[in-house]
């Protein structure tokens, strides 16, 4: 690639920074040039969060029909699966499958909540709910 | 105290490895530099590993390994460090800054209040400078960034101890200040270049090297049957960010190492080494085209089972160009 060629088309970098890219400069020699970003790579950021939000109007759909606890919501809200969940709660994987289920869920002590509520920056009324 | 210059890079490791190396008085080792003699070229394919729900792809060696290979390679002993504590792995960062030690600190990024919302994914492979601070505040040189920064202690404290996959556990890292008058760049360049050689073309095991880019294409014609088009659009999104985001200098590390051998040239005098950084740079326009044709089916342009066979069939080109320059460079003689 050569240095005229780097693209310079707006991305998610705006306003923070511009990255660093390596490209031939005329002499054929490389060079460094700062690039707001690439069309091809927004393409595919703005996908992986596409996808994000489909999962997580799955999960409020699953919330209103009562098949899942509000919990299920927070972990995706918060890019999680139930592996990291388990290492920053302290909770087991079993544990937390089991307070997926709106019927053990709602049982929870505020003590226990208070975990979730805590590493999703949240309050404990906030993590019984939804918002959007 | 020497004032820290902040210099942004490509990648984070290369460009602290770099920078840390500037700061303790040796020149010379710039990210391309510290990305050859590291070796940090490389391609895995880790099956059975999900990264944000997709295929674990990387194109560049393991995190830690650029700059313990380069100090060692220069002969620069190194400290390093990791805690099981939170309160002196912070103790342990202020004593050394407190001593005018400016360190590596590995750090997660989905706390990192600096970085754009768009990239906060938990990955925890990020390493910044540590070079001061002031109050409750630290001085942050964070390579990909165009200026530097500041973190409050309390979100330090959360992006040090960020948990999951390559969990950071504290990592600081720096060089020890030594006396380097004979710095033997062309004995590390070649030390870096044979390793580079090596892992690329010897490792066992089809997923790692250079036939994992062979192993991904075939899994790729597979994709389509086995998770439907949507998702099998979201992996080559995922292989697209691999290997262009922010971090890998463009065409998955390609160029970087293009600008490597370029470089070397200087201190080895061996026409081959210009030949071979033209043969990577090819290999990096072509990954660079890839993602572009990933892209168009990723949008829902071409989404048929013939194109996913012809990204694949792609990728094995890519795989031949780069077979082809590894074994030219890995018969270089060096005398």
């Amino acid at each position: 690639m050569k240095t005229n060629e780097i693209p310079q088309d707006e991305s998610a970098l705006k306003n923070f920074t511009k990255e660093v890219c390596y490209a031939k400069n005329s002499d054929g020699n490389y060079e460094t040039v700062l690039s707001k970003g690439w069309d091809v790579k927004k393409d595919a950021l703005d996908a992986a969060w596409d996808d994000i939000e489909i999962q997580k109007e799955k999960a409020i759909i699953a919330f209103n029909k009562g098949v899942k606890s509000p919990l299920y919501f927070h972990m995706l809200n918060n890019l999680m699966d139930t592996s990291l969940l388990a290492q920053y709660s302290g909770y087991w994987k079993f544990t937390i499958n089991r307070h997926m289920k709106p019927a053990v869920f709602n049982k929870l002590k505020d003590n226990k909540l208070k975990v979730y509520a805590d590493l999703f920056k949240i309050s404990i009324q906030d993590l019984k709910e939804i918002k959007i | 105290m020497k004032e820290f210059e902040h210099i942004q890079s490509a990648h984070c490791e290369n460009g602290v490895t770099s920078s840390l190396l500037h700061h303790n008085g040796i020149e010379g080792v710039s990210e391309p530099m510290a990305f050859g003699i590291g070796s940090g070229l490389f391609y895995i394919h880790i099956p059975f590993m999900k990264v944000n729900g997709g295929p674990s792809i990387s194109f560049r060696t393991f995190p830690g390994a650029i700059f313990s290979r380069t100090c060692k390679a220069l002969d620069i002993p190194i400290t390093h460090k990791k805690f099981n504590s939170e309160d002196k792995a912070m103790e342990y960062l202020d004593r050394q800054l407190d001593q005018g030690k400016i360190t590596g600190c590995q750090v997660g990024v989905y706390n990192l209040p600096y970085f754009p919302k768009e990239y906060r994914f938990h990955f925890n492979a990020h390493n910044i400078i540590i070079y001061g601070k002031q109050g409750n505040e630290y001085l942050v040189s964070d390579p990909t960034m165009e200026e530097t920064t500041l973190i409050s202690e309390e979100d330090l404290r959360i992006v040090r101890f960020a948990k999951g996959v390559l969990a950071p556990k504290g990592h600081l890292y720096s060089p020890e200040l030594v006396k380097t008058t004979n710095l033997d760049f062309p004995k590390a360049i070649k030390a870096g270049i044979k390793r580079n050689c090596r892992d690329m073309l010897k490792i066992p095991g089809k997923p790692a090297g250079v036939s994992g880019i062979g192993y991904t294409a075939n899994r790729v014609s597979k994709w389509r049957d086995q998770l439907g088009v949507r998702k099998a659009s979201l992996y080559l999104g995922q292989i697209i960010r691999m290997q262009e985001e922010i971090g890998t200098g463009g065409g998955g590390f390609r160029y970087i190492y293009a600008a490597f051998l370029e470089e070397a040239y200087k201190y080895i005098m061996n026409d081959q080494l210009l030949e071979i950084s033209n043969d990577f740079t090819k290999a990096g326009d072509m990954w660079r085209n890839s993602a572009m044709t990933m892209a168009q089916t990723l949008k829902g342009r071409a989404t048929e089972q013939s194109d996913f066979d012809h990204i694949a069939e792609g990728m094995r080109i890519i795989e031949q160009q780069e077979l082809m320059a590894l074994n030219k460079l890995k018969s270089i003689k060096f005398d």
